[in-house]
């Protein structure tokens, strides 16, 4: 089938022909404003940018994976996943909703590789196992590691969704049988956006291509390739349970009275102190929860090596904290007068604060949460 | 019949699909399939990393085998641990565990059906010369209720398919078999397929909220061995609440107004033009299941919603019992996988599992792989010695062949509906039509459940966890436990070992392990291989047949081949009980 030249489309033109009336593309441009974090006068600059920009080719690759990055990506709700692959990008190869299977799936890879060099996205979920001669992931006979290397040739840029292309993720955890490793690792020629997690949020996925549709520019990336907008914050910073954490009112065990008022799950082994990511702010499935706020702690999956950074349910008091010398156990012994930034920080300064309100009564942070509770 | 020449079809690529699957299929100069071999391409190693890990993490670990069915390897390693442990869950949580489970099920089923399912039925292009008003009148005919069936929605509808496809950027939907002898519907069918395709797209998001409530996220949301993470206090903002269970009744509702109205109503509309598909697929006959959905815990198996047993040789008058934990009757053979076992041994049981892989393919880029030697990175799990498929067939048969009146009824409204025996079945439109009748099933039974967790918090009970064994030290220095569910796909098994508060071994037998194995020692095929006997084949180069059948499976292949150890290391020493 012939396959028009996509710069002579803009976004508006399909959404447009798509039956889109006016108002509730100005109404999507303002949502999508809204969802990156803009002010309200970018919602103009977004309506103009797609009017005006071609619409992107995306070859979406699934090398070592769950699909949990794919599944993710569809739950999108500002922009819904119907306007990202029928009106915003051309999805032209991916595995896992393309009618095509086989030599005719492949063909379509292959001919936007030949007919756009330079002008389609590569976005990659999963990643290449190197051991044994990338035997144990193939596509039509090929290891994923050559696909990779060959669609990357001509990509325009590169995204890593989710841990997996990212970090490695689960099958790169100890001791990486199949020695998987990140994208960043075999493409390096290419600008590549890091979007970890696993999954990515949704609207961080669907937020991410929207960015470089409307703004035809990558985002602003941090040294990791993380689009600052989504990642440059801790959840620990933004999270509902900030206000117990700071009281010092923690959950002790699971279903206990702190359980369900909702206190901080620090002490339950969260990785909220050390995970950067939108979970507290953007939330999950159009807000409706995350993780913490749902009573579990964060895993941390958006952090490289998160996987042998457990046991999940230890808390973090090994990990070293910028700005304080001790862990949170040793904390209560030893005087720390600066309040800095980090957990041990926190519990320091809750700490301080309660010991001077009880007129020195001696506080260990084991029995904060028992006396808060009398 | 005599078939001349044949001729060896790959596709590979399988599409639609989680994972990398590929099917060898050998067609006979009368474009009938004679032999076919399905061929998992990827494998991670999850359980060789598990080793050493804390039990109580390893929902997480094994939650990331697949990211489609989110929740089932989640659900099967917490009652893998609490078996080995002994620790008996609240009331509370094995009901938020049900209803996490059925909505995964109606939301991976929905899902499966129209977004990888019905391109293999449904005419993209066709739909183009579709009437609206006849549309519309078709679907008010099959779905009375249905509020989206005026002719207006159908012109927007038919306005926005033409324009996509006049625009000649067909995206997904490029390069596929549009014009394909083998699709039947007619335009109009074709255009409601479609329009109901973007209609369950913005709905899947919505099911899936029931797990962020009480999991925090979808996908992957949050389990705990003990109990569910999510407290409950009527009386508190911070916890499962009143709204928060106002938003789960709403998506209950709204779950059984889209299978009732949009998942069923399609399903038999389009079985209904396909009856030569209800004597194609079969394949080998023999069904099984380890029954999920407990009603009064997770022991009483008997107090099952999904019941346990093993249908042999399409006989529904006798349903056999299956005991996963018995050596003798789990078995895997690697005769066909690249693996070998040490001297003497044939097959293993979970428990005693020992795994040492020998790639043995071909060398990266390759035609076709022999099926004569190993083949594939699945095993070959056998029950007793047989190959057996697994799935919603297999659950729907097997309580319909238990005497259940709640499948009964689904399944025989469904058989006079499109006027065929119970035969029809063993095919592959009845592996596709079971998909829906389970839906509805499952539809129902959410709302149940909802109704039992309401009752439970109106009796005061609002446990969610039980803490008492949460403590390594509290336990025994080696056990060893069988945790399972039935996943959207089949059944799903785990056997985990826990020595010195640590993970010894652990060993996951999933449902496309079943369904997609390569053949065994005897020379059996597995499910997919069976069932693609004797399909005939329009144009073997546009293999839409093929994935017909595979489909009708749903296969997941990222569940299957990250099953084994590469170094063929003995994980532990284990003693079969």
């Amino acid at each position: 089938m012939s396959r028009r030249d996509p710069a002579l489309r803009t976004t508006y033109d399909v959404l447009a022909q798509h039956g889109v009336s006016r108002r509730e593309f100005l109404r999507f441009c303002a949502v999508t404003s809204a969802a990156l974090g803009l002010p309200v006068s970018a919602a103009a600059e977004i309506a103009n940018a797609l009017q005006t920009k071609p619409r992107l080719p995306v070859l979406w690759l699934h090398g070592l994976e769950c699909t949990c990055c794919s599944e993710s990506f569809i739950r999108s709700s500002h922009p819904i996943v119907q306007d990202v692959i029928l009106n915003m990008i051309s999805l032209d190869y991916d595995e896992t909703l393309q009618a095509a299977a086989g030599h005719q799936a492949e063909e379509c890879r292959k001919q936007v590789m030949h007919d756009s060099p330079g002008g389609y996205v590569l976005a990659v979920e999963g990643n290449a196992p190197l051991n044994d001669g990338g035997v144990y992931c193939t596509i039509a006979g090929q290891t994923f590691e050559s696909v990779l290397r060959e669609t990357a040739k001509h990509a325009k840029f590169v995204i890593s969704w989710g841990s997996c292309a990212v970090n490695g993720c689960v099958q790169a955890a100890d001791p990486n049988p199949t020695g998987a490793v990140p994208v960043s690792e075999i493409i390096h020629d290419k600008p590549i956006v890091n979007v970890p997690g696993c999954p990515p949020i949704a609207e961080v996925m669907t937020g991410v291509l929207t960015y470089v549709l409307t703004f035809n520019r990558l985002p602003e990336l941090d040294r990791y390739g993380r689009p600052l907008v989504f990642y440059k914050k801790r959840i620990h910073d933004k999270c509902q349970r900030r206000a117990f954490f700071n009281a010092g009112q923690f959950v002790e065990e699971w279903d206990d009275e702190g359980a369900r008022k909702g206190w901080c799950l620090y002490k339950m082994g969260c990785r909220g102190p050390t995970t950067y990511n939108s979970c507290s702010n953007v939330k999950w499935n159009d807000g409706v929860s995350f993780p913490i706020a749902s009573g579990h702690g964060c895993i941390g999956c958006s952090e490289t090596g998160f996987w042998d950074n457990g046991p999940f349910y230890n808390r973090l008091s090994a990990v070293p904290l910028p700005g304080v010398e001790a862990t949170p156990d040793t904390i209560g012994k030893i005087a720390v007068t600066a309040a800095g930034i980090g957990v041990g920080a926190h519990i320091a300064a809750a700490l301080v604060k309660k010991a001077r309100d009880r007129k020195g009564k001696h506080t260990e942070p084991h029995d904060m949460a028992t006396e808060d509770q009398s | 019949m005599t078939p001349g020449n044949t001729k060896r079809v790959v596709v590979d690529p399988i599409t639609r699909i989680e994972g990398h699957l590929r099917i060898e299929a050998t067609v006979g100069d009368d474009g009938v399939i004679r032999d076919a071999i399905s061929s998992g391409t990827m494998w991670r190693g999850i359980e060789v990393i598990l080793k050493g890990r804390d039990p109580r993490d390893a929902w997480a670990f094994c939650q990331r085998i697949c990211g489609v069915c989110t929740t089932v390897h989640a659900l099967a390693s917490v009652r893998a641990v609490e078996d080995a442990l002994g620790i008996k869950v609240p009331k509370n949580a094995n009901i938020i565990r049900n209803i996490m489970f059925l909505t995964q099920l109606v939301q991976d089923h929905v899902i499966h059906f129209y977004h990888l399912h019905a391109l293999d039925w449904v005419d993209v292009v066709s739909a183009l010369s579709a009437d609206p008003k006849a549309t519309a009148e078709l679907n008010r005919k099959v779905s009375p209720k249905w509020p989206l069936a005026g002719t207006g929605y159908y012109s927007d509808t038919k306005a926005v398919l033409k324009k996509f496809v006049d625009s000649g950027q067909l995206g997904i939907f490029a390069n596929a078999y549009w014009g394909h002898p083998a699709y039947k519907l007619p335009p109009e069918a074709n255009l409601m397929a479609v329009a109901h395709y973007l209609e369950a797209l913005k709905w899947q998001k919505e099911l899936a909220k029931v797990h962020t409530v009480f999991g925090g996220k979808n996908p992957h949301p949050n389990y705990l061995v003990g109990g569910v993470p999510c407290a409950i206090d009527l009386d508190d903002d911070n916890s499962v609440n009143i709204e928060r269970l106002n938003l789960v009744k709403a998506q209950i509702e709204r779950a059984q107004q889209i299978v009732e109205q949009l998942y069923l109503p399609d399903l038999l509309a389009v079985a209904s033009f396909y009856p030569e598909w209800a004597a194609i697929g079969g394949g080998l006959g023999n069904y099984m299941t380890y029954g999920d959905l407990p009603q009064a815990g997770i022991g009483d198996t008997n107090a099952f919603r999904f019941p346990r047993g093993a249908i042999l040789g399409k006989n529904l008058g006798e349903v056999l019992p299956v005991d996963p934990k018995n050596p003798d009757e789990i078995r895997e053979e690697v005769g066909h996988s690249w693996y070998t076992y040490p001297e003497g041994k044939t097959a293993l049981h979970p428990f005693d599992g020992v795994t040492d892989p020998h790639y043995t393919g071909p060398k990266p880029p390759y035609e076709h792989l022999d099926e004569n030697g190993a083949y594939s990175w699945l095993k070959t799990p056998r029950w007793k010695g047989n190959a057996m498929e697994v799935g919603p067939l297999a659950r729907m048969l097997v309580g319909y062949a238990s005497g259940r009146d709640d499948f009964k009824e689904v399944v025989n409204a469904a058989l006079s509906k499109l006027g065929v025996p119970a035969t029809a079945l063993f095919s592959t439109l009845g592996r596709t039509a079971a998909r829906g009748l389970e839906s509805q099933l499952c539809a129902g039974w959410l709302r149940e459940e909802y109704d039992r967790l309401i009752a439970n918090l109106e009796a005061g009970q609002a446990a969610t966890a039980t803490t008492e064994l949460w403590e390594p030290s509290t336990w025994p220095s080696s056990v060893k436990g069988f945790g399972f569910t039935e996943a959207p796909r089949g059944s799903l098994g785990h056997w985990v070992h826990i020595a010195d508060g640590k993970i010894a071994n652990y060993q996951a037998v999933v449902p496309t392990t079943w369904n997609a194995s390569p053949r065994d020692a005897q020379g059996t095929r597995g499910a997919y291989e069976a069932a693609l006997l004797g399909t005939p084949m329009a144009d073997p180069e546009k293999p839409v047949e093929i994935l017909r059948t595979v489909h009708s499976f749903d296969p997941c292949l990222a569940c299957a081949s990250h099953v084994f150890d590469p170094d063929g290391r003995q994980l532990a020493e284990v003693v079969v009980r």
